[in-house]
């Protein structure tokens, strides 16, 4: 069974339709991107899938032992965020929310799953660095192992590389490879095609309509891809 | 000075001064700890707005000669109004400062309007639930104000990592099965709650600085939420006796003292950041 699906979704936004029929699934250990121009509704897909848009039409299901709330959701960095006063720590931590049920502080169990992912992405030495003086390399780890903290089996980033420069871009996805190969479900919104074409395992192209769901090794051979792809060079 | 040391001792054998510092001291360590969410979360204009509509209801109060129990009218009324600014935040038809500004305006105008035409209140009221003043506060209050403190530090402190996971990142919280609507409430309802407590202290004008002054200043400095979060009780804490002890040495009205001690030492905290960054860069 897949882990996601989606049956004949339509997505609207400020009430106006801006994708309708759209069909895939996700399934264990896939690697999905998503691409597509500005305004053609990835964002709007992100947040229905985490539950906080309902879809206009169509059905989401999850499957395969995922619950919608163990989603970990990397969202784009707020304005907020930039000044924020908090250790990395405390950021990891927070991570853990939702395994703390109705008790009001974290146990200790808690606090091993933080460190275990601090560790995870390399960031040891930043623990007690306070989050705003980081680069956004540093951030984007911080960030990603308190999604980690939130799950071990779905990551959904949503266009996590914006503002990074190229190096620390390209040591970005490969711990995100190496996430996925360690049998992590991976959905990323991408706006770097040549990125998405050499990393992802399945690519779904939005636009209007979902011209494209499918691997992506078929994605380069369509004529859809053929030309995405190309214009971007 | 022109007062002996024990001339100002004896100023706190009086009982009003007595219930000042109660008061003055647990409003200002409730203020602090929500305002740090409120600042970080960009609502610190809805500590403003609130303190508005309290304004508001004392003003209707003292004009129906209901003086003695406005704070039991003002905390529903102020709970609210807290509630309608977050919707209207949320909704966004009215942006977040406008609808502020709306409310604001609007309570401030309902509260003078009505103290102005009734024979009951005096224009001496109105200067006290602006700026506020230490006589007002009556030996009824000191009680619930205490209990209601209590209340206010009990749910932030059980509630304290959510509080965190809500302000540092309200979609994550929301995305992983955290309530984050329940916790602006919950939030905006503590703060609402300190608001009526500290009024009558601060008066209107200047109770929002008791929650976004230590908060402020705390910033400059800690590097963590949990350091800013206890900085900010401890800066709150200084500020109000020290500006209470100034009002009585010096006379001056103690609201205002209190937020001029917050001021300076929010200009001492932004100094030694400066110092310590251009150290670093050297």
């Amino acid at each position: 069974m897949a882990q996601v699906k989606c049956e004949n979704v339509s997505l609207a936004y400020d009430g106006m339709k801006i994708v309708s029929d759209l069909n895939f699934e996700v399934n264990k250990g896939d690697y999905l991107c998503i691409v597509g121009e500005n305004g053609s509704g990835k964002s709007t897909l992100v947040k229905t899938l985490l539950g906080l848009k309902t879809p206009a039409d169509g059905s989401i299901s999850f499957g395969d032992g995922l619950t919608q709330d163990e989603i970990g959701y990397r969202p784009q960095q707020t304005s907020a965020q930039k000044d924020f006063p908090a250790s990395v720590l405390e950021v990891v931590l927070s991570g853990c929310l939702n395994k703390l049920g109705k008790k009001p502080f974290f146990g200790k169990s808690s606090k091993q799953l933080a460190e275990k992912n601090i560790e995870r992405l390399g960031i040891s030495n930043l623990k007690k660095r306070c989050y705003r003086e980081l680069s956004g390399g540093q951030q984007q780890r911080v960030l990603l192992a308190r999604a980690l903290c939130a799950t071990e089996k779905l990551l959904l980033l949503d266009e996590p590389t914006a503002g990074l420069d190229p190096k620390v871009t390209m040591d970005f996805y490969a711990l995100i490879s190496e996430l996925n190969k360690s049998g992590i479900t991976i959905i990323m919104v991408s706006h770097d095609i040549n990125a998405a074409v050499e990393y992802s395992s399945h690519i779904l192209h939005m636009s209007h309509k979902p011209l494209f769901f499918g691997t992506t090794e078929d994605y380069v051979k369509s004529p859809i891809g053929k030309a995405f792809i190309g214009g971007d060079e | 000075m022109d007062m002996t040391f024990s001339q100002f001792l004896d100023y706190f054998a009086l009982p009003f001064i007595q219930y000042a510092f109660i008061v003055g001291i647990i409003v200002s360590l409730c203020s602090s700890l929500l305002g740090v969410s409120l600042v970080l979360k960009r609502y610190s204009m809805i500590g403003d707005g609130l303190s508005h509509v309290g304004f508001g209801t004392l003003a209707v109060a003292s004009a129906l000669n209901l003086t003695n129990k406005s704070m039991f009218i003002s905390i529903p009324v102020v709970v609210l109004a807290a509630f309608l600014l977050l919707r209207l935040n949320e909704s966004s038809k009215i942006k977040g400062d406008s609808a502020i500004a709306l409310i604001s305006t609007s309570a401030l105008a309902i509260g003078y309007t009505m103290s102005y035409t009734s024979t009951n209140s005096s224009s001496v009221d109105v200067c006290n639930f602006m700026f506020g003043s230490l006589l007002t506060i009556k030996k009824s209050e000191v009680l619930p104000s205490i209990l209601l403190s209590v209340v206010v530090l009990v749910i932030f402190v059980f509630f304290y990592n959510r509080i965190f996971a809500v302000t540092f990142d309200e979609t994550f919280a929301k995305a992983t099965g955290t309530k984050s609507g329940l916790y602006n409430m919950l939030i905006a309802f503590l703060t609402a709650v300190t608001i009526v407590m500290g009024m009558k202290i601060m008066g209107t004008l200047l109770i929002s600085a008791l929650i976004i002054f230590p908060a402020l200043t705390s910033m400059r400095l800690c590097k963590s939420f949990r350091g800013v979060v206890i900085s900010s009780a401890v800066i709150s804490i200084i500020c109000c006796i020290t500006g209470i002890i100034a009002g009585i040495v010096f006379g001056t009205p103690t609201g205002s003292s209190i937020v001029l001690c917050n001021l300076l030492l929010f200009l001492v905290f932004s100094i030694i950041a400066s110092c310590i960054k251009r150290k670093k860069a050297v």
